[in-house]
Formats: C-alpha cells, sequence, structure tokens
C-alpha cells in the first residue's frame, strides 16, 4: 500500500528515516452505533514526522486516543516495535516510550511550569515512599538528576524565565509549548501531537514548527500529529495520512497527497451533477 | 526591604530545591523551631496546654493528613473522623494488649493500622470522584463509629462503653494517664508534629507528591503521562490515614485520656479537620498549621474576650461562639477561597517590594 520502500533511507535534508515503529492494522472503533474509525491501517516510521490530517470529525484524534491506549479499538491490531500490544491501560503505554499532547491544553493548573515538566518525568524515577520520606540521600539525589534533565528541556523550548511560574497563569502559547516540553521530557520513542498549533497566530505557528522539527532532528523522536493548518503540515512532514468519516482516503509524501482527488474532494468539497 | 532576597542567588538545584529557598524564611524558621522546642516549655502551664497546645499540635497532625488527601491528591474525604477513631482504639488496643510496647510505638503502630483501613476504604475511590466520594467516605465515617460503639471487644466489655488511656511512660517521663505534665506531653507532641511535617514536606515535593497533584489538576492527562492512578490514590490515602490515624491515637491517648467513641469521633470532628484544611490552604503544609491553630484559637479566643472580658453568661457565649465561627468561615471563603496559606503568600509578595513598590 505504501508508496515507499521498507528499507530505511535517508530524507532529502540528511534525517535518517527507519523500519516501522507502529503499525496500526485494519483498526476500527465505534462507539455505540456511531463508528468513529473504520477499518485504517498504517504504520509510522522511525524518525519521521507523520501527520493525520481531515476535515473536523473525521475521527484524527480517536486515531490518537487508540495509539495511546485510551480507546481500545473493537477490531484490529496495534503493533509497537515488533510486538502485538495487549489490553493495556495508558499509563502502561506511556511508560513503553509514547507521550502526547492535547487538542485542550491539558497542564496541571495547580503546578508550576517545572513541576509540570517534571511530572513528565515520573516514569523515570523510581525511589520508594520511605527514601522519599527521608528525602536525603537516593531520593533527592535522584531529584537533582531529573531536574538536570527538565532542565535541558526547559532550554530547548526556551521557557528559562517561566519556570517557576503556575501554568494557570501563562498565556496559551506558552502554555503549548510547556504542554510540549512535559511530553518531550519523557524521552518519548513516539511522540503524539494533537493539534499543537491550534488557535495560534502565524508567529506562535512558525515558533512551533521549529520546535517540532528540532525535536525530530536533535532527539531522533518519531512524531505523529495531527494539523489543520495544511501549510504547516505540507511543510514539517514526510509522510501524511489523510481520513475522512472515519475512513482512511489518502496516504503518501504530501505531494502525492496534494494531488490525490479524493483528499481534494474532501476538502474541497465536490460538485454534485 | 523587611524581606530580602537580593543577591539570594542559588548555584545547585539542592539549593534551589530546599523547603525555604529565601534566607530569611529559613531563618525564621529555625527561630520558631528554637522557641518552640527550647522556650514554650518552661513557660507554658496547664491551662494553655490543654486548651491551645496540645489541640494545635495534634490538630495540626489530622490536618496535614487530610490536607495530603485533599489538598494534594483531590480526594475529598468525610470520614477524618472515623479514621481518628480507628487510630484512638488501635492505640488502646496495642496499649492495654501489650503493656510492654513504648507508648511512641503505640501511636506510629496506630497510624500504620489506620493507614491500611484508608486505604481499604480509598477504594472506591477508583471509581468515583467528587461529591460522590465524599458520600462514600461518609459511609466509612459512621461505619466505623458504629463498629466501635458495637463490637465490646474493641473497648474491652468495659461497662461505659468509653476507653481510657492507661499511664505509660518514655524515658521515665509520664507521656498518658492521669498525672502528665505540661510540658511533657507538649515537647511529645511537638517532636511527632515536626516529624511529620518535614515528612509530609518531602513526599509532597518529590514524585509521588507531582503524581498526587497531576491526579488533582487533570486526572486523564496524568494517566497518559505514567501516573499509575491506582497506585497515586491509595498511596495518598494510606499516607493520609497514617496522619490521621496518629493525631486520632494521640487525641486519645495524650489529650483526652478517655473516650466516648460517637461523642469524640463523631461527624462533626471530620468537618473541623476539613475546615481546617479548607481555611488553612488545601494543598499546603503551611495551610495545616495556620488552619488548625485557627479553628483551636477562635473559640478559645472568643470565650476569653465573651465570658472573661464582657461577662457575659456561658451559655450565650458559647452559642454566639458557633455563630461567630461559622460566619467567619463563610467570609473567609468568600474573600480568601484559597485560605489563609494564600493569604500569607500574597503578605510576602508584598513584603518583598515594600516600601518601595517599583
Amino acid at each position: 500500500m505504501n508508496a515507499i520502500a521498507p528499507e530505511a533511507y535517508t530524507t532529502e535534508d540528511g534525517r535518517k528515516i527507519g523500519g516501522v515503529v507502529m503499525e496500526m492494522k485494519n483498526i476500527t472503533l465505534r462507539f455505540g452505533g456511531v463508528t468513529a474509525i473504520k477499518d485504517i491501517s498504517f504504520d509510522i516510521r522511525e524518525g519521521e514526522v507523520r501527520a493525520i490530517i481531515g476535515p473536523n470529525g473525521a475521527g484524527k484524534s480517536s486515531m490518537l486516543n487508540v495509539i495511546n491506549g485510551f480507546y481500545h479499538p473493537q477490531e484490529g491490531e496495534v503493533w509497537f516495535r515488533g510486538e502485538k500490544r495487549g489490553p493495556m491501560k495508558p499509563y502502561e503505554i506511556a511508560r513503553q516510550g509514547i507521550a502526547r499532547t492535547f487538542q485542550n491544553i491539558a497542564l496541571f493548573k495547580g503546578m508550576s511550569t517545572l513541576d509540570n515538566i517534571m511530572t513528565g518525568r515520573l516514569t523515570k524515577m523510581k525511589s520508594g515512599i520511605l527514601s522519599q520520606a527521608i528525602w536525603k540521600g537516593p531520593a533527592e539525589r535522584e531529584e537533582i538528576e531529573q531536574r538536570e534533565k527538565a532542565e535541558r528541556i526547559i532550554d530547548f523550548l526556551e521557557i528559562q524565565s517561566i519556570r517557576k511560574a503556575p501554568v494557570g497563569s501563562l498565556p496559551y502559547g506558552l502554555q503549548k509549548r510547556v504542554e510540549l516540553g512535559r511530553a518531550l521530557v519523557a524521552e518519548p520513542e513516539l511522540l503524539l501531537l494533537d493539534e499543537p498549533m491550534a488557535g495560534m497566530n502565524v508567529e506562535e505557528k512558525e515558533d512551533m514548527s521549529r520546535f517540532i522539527l528540532d525535536v525530530n532532528d536533535e532527539f531522533g523522536t518519531t512524531i505523529a500529529l495531527i494539523e489543520h493548518d495544511m501549510g504547516v503540515v505540507m511543510d514539517i512532514s514526510d509522510r501524511v495520512v489523510v481520513m475522512d468519516y472515519g475512513a482512511k482516503i489518502g496516504d503518501g509524501t504530501p505531494d502525492e497527497v496534494r494531488s490525490n482527488q479524493k483528499v481534494i474532494d474532501a476538502y474541497l468539497g465536490v460538485a454534485h451533477d | 526591604m523587611l524581606y530580602r532576597e537580593v543577591g539570594d542567588f542559588k548555584t545547585t538545584y539542592r539549593s534551589d530545591g530546599q523547603t525555604f529557598p529565601i534566607a530569611f524564611d529559613r531563618w525564621r524558621y529555625y527561630i520558631v523551631l528554637l522557641v518552640a522546642f527550647c522556650v514554650v516549655p518552661f513557660i507554658i502551664n496547664d491551662y494553655w496546654t490543654n486548651a491551645v497546645l496540645l489541640p494545635f499540635l495534634i490538630y495540626a497532625i489530622a490536618a496535614i493528613g487530610l490536607n495530603i488527601l485533599t489538598g494534594y491528591c483531590g480526594q475529598v474525604s468525610l470520614g477524618t473522623g472515623g479514621f481518628m477513631a480507628v487510630g484512638a482504639y488501635s492505640c488502646y488496643k496495642l496499649m492495654t494488649g501489650f503493656p510492654d510496647l513504648n507508648i511512641l510505638f503505640c501511636v506510629l503502630l496506630s497510624g500504620l493500622i489506620t493507614a491500611l483501613v484508608g486505604m481499604l476504604f480509598g477504594l472506591p475511590s477508583l471509581r468515583i470522584k467528587g461529591f460522590y466520594l465524599a458520600v462514600a467516605t461518609l459511609a466509612a465515617q459512621f461505619f466505623l463509629v458504629w463498629l466501635f460503639n458495637k463490637v465490646a471487644w474493641f473497648y474491652n466489655y468495659s461497662a461505659s462503653g468509653q476507653i481510657n488511656a492507661p499511664e505509660r511512660t518514655l524515658l521515665g517521663y509520664k507521656i498518658t494517664g492521669a498525672e502528665t505534665s505540661a510540658p511533657v506531653t507538649y515537647l511529645f507532641c511537638l517532636v511527632l508534629v515536626v516529624f511529620l511535617a518535614i515528612i509530609a514536606r518531602n513526599l509532597t515535593r518529590g514524585h509521588l507528591g507531582r503524581s498526587w497533584m497531576a491526579i488533582r489538576d487533570m486526572d486523564i492527562a496524568a494517566e497518559i503521562i505514567g501516573v499509575n492512578p491506582l497506585k497515586a490514590k491509595l498511596t495518598a490515602f494510606g499516607i493520609s490515614s497514617f496522619y490521621i490515624g496518629v493525631a486520632g491515637a494521640l487525641l486519645f491517648a495524650v489529650y483526652l485520656g478517655a473516650v466516648e467513641v460517637g461523642e469524640v469521633f463523631g461527624i462533626q470532628k471530620s468537618f473541623l479537620v476539613l475546615f481546617m484544611v479548607i481555611i488553612g490552604g488545601l494543598g499546603s503544609i503551611f495551610g495545616s498549621f495556620a488552619g488548625a491553630a485557627f479553628m483551636v484559637l477562635l473559640p478559645v479566643l472568643l470565650k476569653n474576650v465573651l465570658v472573661g472580658s464582657l461577662g457575659w453568661p456561658t451559655d450565650i457565649a458559647t452559642h454566639l461562639e458557633f455563630a461567630i465561627v461559622g460566619l467567619l468561615i463563610v467570609v473567609f471563603l468568600i474573600l480568601e477561597p484559597h485560605g489563609l496559606a494564600q493569604l500569607w503568600r500574597i503578605i510576602k509578595e508584598k513584603l518583598r517590594l515594600w516600601p518601595f513598590p517599583h
């Protein structure tokens, strides 16, 4: 189905795209009588930026929720790193190395930026209740180690100045950035971004696109994102899946997708004669 | 001016992560500890200990406990009175069943037993939230009080149905029983309070505390980030109940000496501790102390003013006291919903710049 050869290759700008990391096989997801996703298959390859696009209500967010285990599809299989995924809870999937951001910001509003980002390191922290109660010793050492990791992400996202600020009071664009940081600090293998640029102005979108590309470039993180801004999607993604009414109507490089008649019909409408 | 943090730079993450990052705060904390340990024991009398200091210290422990559950982990509980009763009755059974057991171990073991009971009653929190969970914990409250009334084994089949703390000593000083001295019981409670408060602070600043707060602020996002909700909620219930159990044991053994469960550990106790936490400030250890001080001191103060200074009859003063406390709580919640701790934060923020606000 995919036009791209299964072996690893190097993109024009010199990034290495590896084998398949995640594969969705014939996923069908129903809510009662509503079929949100109809028999969709696609894969995500190591190191690529994979976009999922489609009109409102196409089932894109549901797809992400299937990937990180929040929804369990009625039919189909999810394969991650060559293994078929059994029934797992979302927190177990997070521990496997899948992180995500949300369409509507889902930060922990009562906590500071630093604490939000440190929460992203939770899966890496191991000290037990007793050693945390004593604090001096292993717990403090671990906290400082993790703090260094968190600070690296804070530097990377250029949010040093709001480190101690409660996130509830930050402007929208910065909150989105903190949320990206929280997902990123977990050093995920696969990063899911649900409309990372929704509601942003052009400048903020440019910043965010730069961060996404930098993440992909510097950390080699595989990224799957949902986005509505076609310009952005076509610019930053390696391959695009197009969904409409829960079904897949296109899959390929941005150029292939752009010239796909079904995609054009879904986006621009089709004349009924 | 008064409140200097200029030049107080941090060069390590360790110094940045300490409890009182500002030197001024740190010194004030040491001075408070010094006064509490070295000055207060020599100047207190029985009235001060029994009316103010002991209840303040004991309720501070209970408030820290409830604050861990409600303020940090966002799980509302109305079962505090019942859990305090578990602590008190565990302590009684341990004291009478093992007369040689050190009183300190009795108190801490009572906390552990309460922690187990708390985790058991915390299980519904995995399915239900908010008001529904509050109702479930309310059931725990009534069930536990009923249990301690109904099953005579818990009060050693005494005719009155009361439990009485036998005399126990620690390092040769009487801690419980009839003839205890004010400084000794005060210091015993103070040591426990300081110890438990430091532990609470350590737990809430580490990754366990962050997983609690993540569950509180947005449980779905927390789970997707990798927080195990079962573990986070049950540890919160367990640790919270440990504190509440210790407070219940101290209230019974050290402060009251004799307890009838319905009278002392009824639903009003649950509300009292909940008010302390709300007025003091949810999600703040300092707030737990402030709330406990407020709720303990206010009635004493009102009584002294109304009966002592104005010479009103005691019964009118008592009723007026209820009205005033209730009114103050309402006014307080409207004006400063985040409690005394937030008020304190605002004052500190203002003091940073005072008297030159630019």
